[in-house]
Formats: C-alpha cells, structure tokens, sequence
C-alpha cells in the first residue's frame, strides 16, 4: 500500500502526514510561490479537461488563478532513447505514438528528416501523396481537438459529430495503410505501397460532404453566445509573447503572426499549392477557434488541388539499398533476396552528419533532429514537438483569470500529452 | 541553403572574431560551430543585429558523442520570423556541470527548453535556476539519453520462457 | 420492451439474488473516465457516435473514481504515472474490474524500456487484456464483453 499513497513525489510521502509547509515546498516545485495567504491546488494528472495526463500546480487567490507551473512526464516513454537502439525503418513505429492524434504528421517529419540526411528525392506521386494524406491528417486532428476543446465549454453533441467524421478518415488510414491509427505508411524513400484503387474517390466524396460538416460545426459554436462568454478575451497572447515563447502552429497565428512552414521554408513541393494561411487578430480562445476551422477549409482546398494534379507513377524511389525490392522480384532475382534481405536483417546506412527537419503538424513547428554515424542506427533523435513548447505559454495566457477559464485555454492551445512527454 | 548562410558567417565573424572554431555545411543546413563562453552574446547578437533579427528560438538538443572529445554539444536552432532564414549554433561541451550561459534572458523560452536538456542529457545551464526533474519522477537517478545509460530493457516473455519469467514477475494484488 | 411477450403475463419471476445482482452490475459497468495515450482516443471513439458504448450500458464515464467501477488503463504508463494510477485503483469502490486496454498496458508493447512498466499487472490486478496497438473499438467491446462474462460467473461472497 505504500505505493498507493505515493504521488509521484520525491521519497512516496503519505500525503496526510505532511504539513501544509511541508507540501508547499515539495509540491511547489518549479511554482514560484508568491503569498503565504494562497492557495495551491493540484489539477491533475487525472482530470478530465487537461487532455491527458497533464498536470498542474495552480496558486490560486480564491477562484483566480495567481500562478501556475505545469508539472508532466506523466507519460514519459522515453521514444528517443528507444529509437537508438532500432534501425531507421524500425524506429518509424515509434513517431505514430508520439502525437497520436495526428499520426501521420509524425511520420512525416521523421521520414523527411532521414531522406534529408540520406540525400535522396522521392518520386512526384509519393510526394502529392504525402501532402493528401498530410492535410487529412490535419483535419483528423483538428476534429479532435474541436470535440473535445467543445466538451470542455459543455457543448457536448459537437464531439459527437466531430467522432462521425473522423471515422472516416480512419477509414481511409485503413484503407491506404491496414491500421486505423498508426499508419506507419510513409517509409524512407517513398511510401509502403501505392494507394488502392478507391483512394481517389473516396477522398473526393469526402471533399463533397466534408465542408457542409464544417458550416454544421459553426452552426453550433461559432454564433453561440455561451460558447462567446467562455472563449472571447480569455487567454489573450500579445504577438511579442507568443514569438519569444516559442508559440507556433494556430496558437501563434491566432495571435496575427503570418508564420507557417508550409509557406516560408517549403517541403514536399507545398510551394506548388495556393493556400491562405488563416489569421487571427485577438490571440484569445475565440481567435485561435477561428484560426483552426478556417485552416481545415483551407486543408480542403489543398487536397483537392493535390488530386487534381496527382500524377502517375511509382511511389518509391529506385534505389534498393533504400527501398526493398518487391514480393514479385523476390522469386526472380538473387540480387532482390540479397537485399531485401540486407534491408530487413540490417537496415540502411546513413551517412556521418546532422539535419534538422521541420513540418507543420496540425499543433505548430514539428521538427526532428537527426545526427547519424555510419551506421543503420540513429545516434541521436530529438523532436521539437509543438505541444512542448506550446505548454510554457500557459502561464502566460492564465494568469488572473478562473479556473474555469483555464479548461478552455488548455483546450485552446490544443496539447496531447504523448507528443508533450514523448 | 538559405540565401543568407554567408551573411550570418559574416556578422557573427565580423563581431566576435574569435568565437567560431569550425563551419559546417551539410545537406544545405549551416551550422556554426562557437565556444562556449561567446554563446549568450552571439545569441544576444543575433537577435538584435537589424539584418539578422533572430527573435525566434526553435530549439536546443543536446547531443552525446560518447567516445568523441569534448563529449557533449548542445544544438541551438534559430530562426527569423521577419527575415525568413535560419541557422544553427553548436556548442561543444566538454564538462556538464560546466554548461553554456542560459539564453533565457534573450529568449524566454530558453528556460523551459533548458529544463527539458537537463532532464534527460544533464547539461547544466549557468543561469537557469529551474531546472528540475520535468520528464522523470524527482528521485531519478542518471540521465537516460546519455550514451552510457542503459535502456533498460526486459527480458520478453514467450512460450520456451514462459513460466521462468512468469515465477519472478511481480503480479500486483488487490 | 419484447419481455413481455416472451414472459407472459406472470407477474413474479423467480431467479437466484447473485444472478439478478450480477445481472444488474453487467448492465451499469461505469468507466473511469482516465486516458493516458493513444489507445484513449480509440477508447473515446467506441463512446462515441460511430461504436457508442451505451449499448452496454456503460456510456456514462466517470472522472471521480469514487463513482466507477471499472477502470480501462487505456495506454502506457510510465514509471512516474504508476503510483498514481495505483492511487486511483485504490480509490475506486468495490466491486471494481480492470481492463488493459493495448499492448502497453498489458505487457509494454513496443516501448520496452527505462520509463515504461512492462504491463500494469504489476500494479494493480488485471481482469482482461486486450490486445492490439491500438486495439480497434470492437475490440475494446469484445473485452468489454468478455469482462461481463466473467463478472457473471461471480459469487457474492467474493466482494464481500
Ligand atoms: S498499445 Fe499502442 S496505441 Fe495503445 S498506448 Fe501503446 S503505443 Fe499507444
């Protein structure tokens, strides 16, 4: 039982032994605390507005809140120093876990960063492919984050409705990948196979029914007067705070700064598309909503451009020390058994050096270091994760106001714990 | 390779002649190797230098080269907003106890980035007094992405080992 | 409600008290309304609209434990979350169940390192395992079922 009442605090404290002076300096850590008169409350890591495991250690004077410090690694996994240890291909099933509401972003940057660091080009169709199945990942995400940011203000149908659609892009991950979340379809030097025949169409009845969805969303929220009263003026971010906090992603935009990867440092030709890059104007709750339900028409308009010019052709590039040789070669070809075999017993070599990739992931500036070493193992991973780096802004936006308000800030700036504590 | 690699070189040469031991150009990424004791000006430097306006810090890794000299350096990523460029500063680091300056006075994300880096590499950062155990409980012992720290790995069950593994697991009770 | 026609008009029905009592705990299985990481949002898919948990009487989650009976440790917990969890296994009332949903819960899955617990067994006592990463939400109900089948065969002196 001793376990029991241990709170993940130094030594495993019984909770009821301590003084209050006692817990104030060990519970306070890293809260710098500001009068003896607050006071401090624990929100989380079981709460159900902090979107995971999240939590915090709140000075509070009466219901406002004085100041706060997250508290996380609630679900430290410890991915990096996993990745070491995996050949580059294995350690792709690793990225899917991380921001698990937006998988395939994930793969995304990782994959670029490693064809980055291998210097290799991947055909035209993988690419357009990638930017499909990238924006829908953004809209599969942003459907989660308005559910559930939606059900911290109590509007509950709104997550239900968000669930419906989000079905089916899990079916579409299905249908291209063979699992509903953690796809895992993006590899080095291309994709893991062509997309199905009904991809193309599935994807354009999605396109059709996909934006009356939206204008369905906004029915219930956007003219709603309480949805108004709890988002509106709450959470404000000036523009100088959200750059010098490392903000990034439609938190920032939503506070007016024009910065999107996709725009000024392109990849996988996102140059090519004609896109607006939503912007808001008050850096509140509101403008933040705003920001993302205009970013997923806009996501609607990039996939559309992107079928109607998806071209033929492979999707994997011709170099089989990257890309193993296919099933119907294997009966043919010793050269194809020997290096599928290489491929899948040893993996590929990655030359000396260190990159740094960044994509724009659903939350902000997803990025990945990468330093290899001459062999097929990674030296060292590092992801600057968006929602990391997101979370040290909530003090900022929470300070004197409510707690109550606070569920909505944290639902605002749209965190998942698994990409925070990797 | 972003247009303004040899402006950078040039500036940050031009002001601390001294500080930059190597440049490295690799898969169009520029990266400039600096000492350690010139890092919180550089950066100061880089943000308030009108053609550079660095207002913008992505990130900072920390890298063990384990069994290179100096073992450790820490990678800052920086970036423009208004000038659309970017480039990386890295900072060998021969002892951890000895770390960089902070730069949370120039980029107040800086301390929270920090806190993340000492965690799991055990860099320490002059000037930051919060760093604190953030990814793993306060009583952890070690750094685990350091290079000579174990992943910890167990033993996987199946079929041939079954009950050896099975007898010593600590099944919990209710 | 078609029993009724199938009953008759008796009245009286006769059964044994564990059976109705049984009976009535398969029917109003409360979750503890707790994820941890990616298998949550399947958990939050099979509540909602698509798989909708309600069928089973179980719609209704609980973020008190106090209020739960069943506790679904949807994801990986790691060395730091482990003593809470623990804490909260411990708050729930009796009779309480677990289920270890995905294949870190139940023995690690991929993650087989320093942070991670190698399956929550070691933890708190575990009545099924389902697998999958992440499991699909059929499979979550399939578990949920097969929970409900166990606490069936219970007897009442077991939670006395
Ligand atoms: S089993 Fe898979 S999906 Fe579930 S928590 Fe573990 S990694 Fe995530």
């Amino acid at each position: 039982m001793t376990v029991g009442m241990n709170l993940g605090m130094p030594g495993g404290d019984n909770i009821q032994e301590l003084s209050v002076e006692e817990l104030r300096a060990k519970y306070g850590s890293g809260l710098e605390i500001q009068s003896e008169e607050n006071m401090l409350l624990s929100m989380g890591p079981q709460h159900p507005s902090t979107h995971g495991v999240l939590r915090l250690l709140l000075e509070l004077d009466g219901e406002t809140v004085v100041n706060l410090a997250p508290d996380i690694g609630f679900l430290h996994t410890g991915i990096e120093k996993n990745m070491e240890s995996k050949t580059y291909t294995q350690a792709l099933v690793m990225t899917d876990r991380m921001d698990y509401l937006a998988p395939m972003s994930n793969n995304f940057g990782y994959i670029l960063a490693v064809e980055k660091l291998l210097g290799v080009e991947v055909t035209p169709r993988a690419e357009v492919i990638r930017v499909i199945l990238g924006e829908l990942t953004r809209i599969l995400s942003h459907l989660v984050w308005l559910g559930t940011s939606a059900l911290d203000v109590a509007a509950q149908s709104v997550f239900l409705y968000c669930f419906r659609e989000r079905e089916y892009i899990l079916d579409i991950y299905e249908m291209v990948a063979g699992q509903r979340m953690m796809a895992s379809y993006f590899r080095p030097g291309g994709l893991w196979r062509d997309v199905p025949e009904e991809f193309v169409p599935a994807i354009r009845n999605f396109l059709d029914f996909f934006p009356s969805r939206i204008d369905d969303y906004e029915a219930l929220l956007k003219e709603n007067p309480i949805f108004h009263k709890r988002t509106k003026g709450v959470g404000v971010i000036s523009a100088e705070d959200a750059i010098s906090m490392g903000l990034t992603g439609p938190s920032l935009r939503g506070s007016g700064v024009n910065w999107d990867i996709r725009k000024s440092i392109p990849y996988s030709g996102y140059e090519n598309y004609d896109f607006e890059v939503p912007l808001g104007t008050e850096g509140d709750v509101y403008s933040r909503y705003l920001c993302r339900m205009k970013e997923m028409r806009q996501s609607l308009g990039i996939i559309k451009q992107a079928l109607d010019r998806l071209p033929d052709g492979p999707v994997q590039i011709d170099d089989r020390k990257i890309v193993p040789p296919p099933r119907s070669e294997l009966g043919r070809s010793m050269e194809a058994v020997i290096h599928h075999f290489k491929l899948w017993t040893e993996g590929f070599k990655a030359p000396k050096g260190y990159v740094f990739q960044r994509v724009e992931s659903p939350k902000g500036e997803f990025a990945c270091y990468l330093r290899g070493n001459d062999t097929s193992k990674p030296a060292r991973v590092h992801f600057r994760t968006p929602s990391y780096v997101n979370l040290a802004s909530l003090p900022i936006m929470a300070k004197g106001l409510f707690v109550a308000d606070l569920v909505a800030i944290i639902g605002s700036i749209d965190i998942v714990l698994g990409e925070i504590d990797r | 390779m972003s247009n303004s690699d040899g402006l950078f070189y040039e500036k940050v040469n031009d002001a601390f002649p001294e500080s930059i031991i190597e440049v490295v150009d690799f898969r169009g990424e520029r990266t400039l190797v600096v000492e350690q004791a010139y890092l919180k000006d550089i950066c100061l430097f880089l943000r308030d230098e009108e053609d550079l306006v660095c207002n913008f810090l992505e990130d900072i890794v920390a890298d063990d080269m384990l069994p290179e000299f100096p073992r450790f350096a820490v990678n800052y990523h920086i970036y423009s907003i208004p000038k659309n460029h970017h480039i990386r500063l890295r900072v060998p680091v021969d002892d951890p106890d000895d770390g960089p300056d902070s730069v949370g006075t120039v980029w107040p994300v800086a301390y929270w980035l920090e806190m993340e880096v000492w965690d799991l590499m055990g860099i320490t950062f002059k000037g930051n007094d919060k760093l604190r155990r953030l990814f793993l409980p306060e009583d952890w012992q070690g750094h685990p992405l350091r290079k000579d720290y174990p992943l910890g790995y167990e033993e996987v069950q199946f079929s041939f080992n079954w009950q050896a593994i099975d007898a010593k697991k600590p099944y919990a009770k209710d | 409600m078609g029993v009724e026609q199938k009953l008759g008009n008796m009245g009286v029905v006769t059964t044994r008290l564990e059976d109705l009592v049984n009976w009535g705990r398969t029917n109003s299985t409360w979750p503890m309304l707790f994820g941890l990481a990616c298998c949550a949002i399947e958990m939050m898919s099979t509540q909602a609209s698509h798989y909708d948990a309600s069928r089973f009487g179980m719609e209704l989650m609980r973020p008190s434990p106090r209020q739960a009976d069943l506790m679904i440790v949807a994801g990986r917990v790691s060395r730091k979350m482990a003593p809470v969890l623990r804490r909260l296994y411990d708050q729930m009332s009796d009779p309480k169940w677990v289920i270890a949903m995905g294949d870190c819960a139940s023995c690690g899955g991929i993650f087989n390192n320093y942070a991670i617990v190698q399956g929550v067994d070691e933890i708190v006592p575990v009545d099924v395992y389902v697998a999958g990463c992440p499991p699909r939400p059929e499979a979550l109900l399939d578990g949920i079922m097969t929970l409900h089948e166990k606490v069936r065969g219970e007897k009442l002196q077991e939670w006395a």
